[in-house]
């Protein structure tokens, strides 16, 4: 094994078995919320002892330790075939290691074989910067939120939904409202206004990286995040769609442009075990800082 | 919260209502989406093996040896229970379980099944891997391992005192219908 390696190892040990601390925030605050005695409390309850839980015994946080996203920025020059080797070589560690279940399914035949390392497992989304920093963030996203995400094409006549911010609005309500607690909420919402189908739901994801205390830079955008947030909690959904005060603990939305014939709303549904770290390396690929 | 010791009888399943808090103990069942689909086809379950008055439970666990060459649950959350809808019914009446566990709810012809048959849905808290497997006590036993993958097995697991909610009850109650609904309503007026 190589720093690299161990590296990332250890960024998947620490993704899958700890929340990242501004989530963690909005957990207890939603505990709070709660009205007591209801079993909406009971859940929120449950889901701050199993945080705790998975921290100290350095265990997955949920079973489904979902699809593997690497998102790595990095200077001109990063070695990406090295690098997508040792990711891959880490997974498979992780995997045998127990900090990721076997959950990559060959999708013709069924097979699972056990290393969670095949065509599209993990994925890596290289990008490059200026800077001499090599950092690596990571996502676990599970299966059952992954399902309640959905795409919109606006207009759509029954939503009543137009090519403009209130349309958008209805979409991502109308995403909140068809996922009920189906997703493991409280729930995150990543959201993409336009790109196409597939860089819409990609943009959507990014969203994710953010911190769920950071402030859009557009006001416009800060504004709905805001308003989606407050809506989606009158609604009554609950943890789990068992009734309550909180529906969602974040949305965070971005904006690509579109062809003038497409208008796509693509929205991510995050659940409660939002997995998500980073990690800047120092030059020998040994572990810098955390980045959340 | 309610205790519940497997076997469960008929009675005291018909006893329960949506919203009530449940603590189970004894045997449960997993089983997921290859299960499901091969009970459907007609498989049949392995030698010694009886649903009879028992609960499934739709996970996937992550499961390791320990140094004794013993099975150990690391995680044990539910999965997601809709995908079993076409095929639950089938199996509650078949094999005579009493309860099934999962998340998210399941539809009409479970909802169906349950008043018919004396059966109720149980939703555990999804992502609650940790809490859940601590309740696993032992893991006697796995069979379809080969088969279907360790995710997709079934695991027996011994439990004490399993946190759920009944979601679905014998009655032709569903708390998931219920919600959405409300939440509809409510939506209407904001947008
Ligand atoms: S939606 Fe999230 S919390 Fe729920 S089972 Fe899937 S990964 Fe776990």
């Amino acid at each position: 094994m190589n720093l690299l390696q161990d590296s990332l190892l250890e960024l998947i040990r620490r993704t899958s078995a700890e929340i990242p601390e501004d989530v963690h925030r909005a957990i207890l605050a939603a505990l709070e919320r709660e009205r007591k005695g209801t079993i909406a409390e009971s859940a929120m309850k449950i889901i701050d002892r199993n945080i705790a839980l998975a921290k100290n015994k350095s265990q997955p946080i949920c079973q489904d330790t979902g699809s593997i996203i690497f998102y790595i920025a990095g200077p001109v020059g990063l070695d990406q075939i090295a690098f997508e080797a040792a990711a891959k070589e880490a997974v498979k560690v992780a995997t045998k290691k127990g900090y990721l279940r076997q959950n990559s399914v060959d999708s013709l035949t069924g097979k699972n074989d056990g290393t969670n390392v095949g065509p599209g497992s993990p994925t890596l989304h290289f990008h490059q910067h200026r800077s001499p920093e090599v950092a690596v963030r990571l996502i676990l996203k599970g299966g059952g939120c992954e399902n309640v995400g959905a795409q919109y094409s606006l207009p759509n006549e029954k939503l009543k939904a137009n090519r403009d911010l209130d349309g958008c609005r209805k979409a991502i309500l109308d995403a909140v409202l068809q996922a009920q607690g189906k997703g493991c909420g409280p729930g995150i919402l990543g959201v993409c206004i336009g790109g196409d189908r597939a860089t819409g739901y990609e943009h959507s994801k990014q969203q994710l990286l953010r911190r769920l205390d950071d402030t859009n830079p557009n006001p416009d955008l800060d504004r709905l995040e805001k308003d989606i947030v407050e809506t989606a909690n009158k609604l009554g959904i609950g943890p789990m769609g068992f009734g309550g005060q909180t529906t969602l603990l974040g949305a965070k939305i971005g904006v690509l442009n579109r062809l003038p014939a497409s208008y796509f709303v693509s929205v991510s549904y995050m659940c409660w075990a939002y997995r998500r770290q980073g990690v800047s390396l120092a030059p020998d690929g040994g572990i810098a800082a955390w980045l959340y | 919260m309610i205790e519940l010791q497997t076997p469960i009888s008929e009675d005291q399943i018909r006893a329960l209502k949506v919203g009530d808090e449940v603590a189970i103990t004894g045997t449960l069942f997993t089983g997921r989406d290859a299960v499901h689909k091969y009970l459907h086809e007609g498989g049949k379950l392995p030698p010694g093996v009886s649903f009879q008055g028992g609960i499934l439970y739709h996970c996937g666990p992550v499961i390791i040896k320990d140094e004794a060459g013993n099975w150990k649950c690391v995680a044990a959350g539910p999965t997601t229970s809709i995908r079993e809808e076409p095929y639950q019914w089938q199996v509650i009446r078949d094999f005579g379980l009493r309860g099934v566990i999962g998340k998210g709810g399941m539809g009409d012809k479970t909802l169906q099944a349950c008043k018919e048959y004396g059966c109720v849905y149980l939703h555990a808290i999804g992502g609650a891997a940790q809490v859940l497997a601590e309740c696993v006590k032992r893991v006697p036993n796995v069979h379809f391992m080969e088969q279907f993958g360790a995710p997709e097995a079934i695991w027996e697991f011994e439990v004490v005192r399993f946190p759920a909610v009944v979601t679905m009850d014998a009655h032709g109650n569903s708390l998931h219908k219920e919600v959405l609904a409300a939440s509809q309503a409510e939506l209407a007026k904001y947008v």
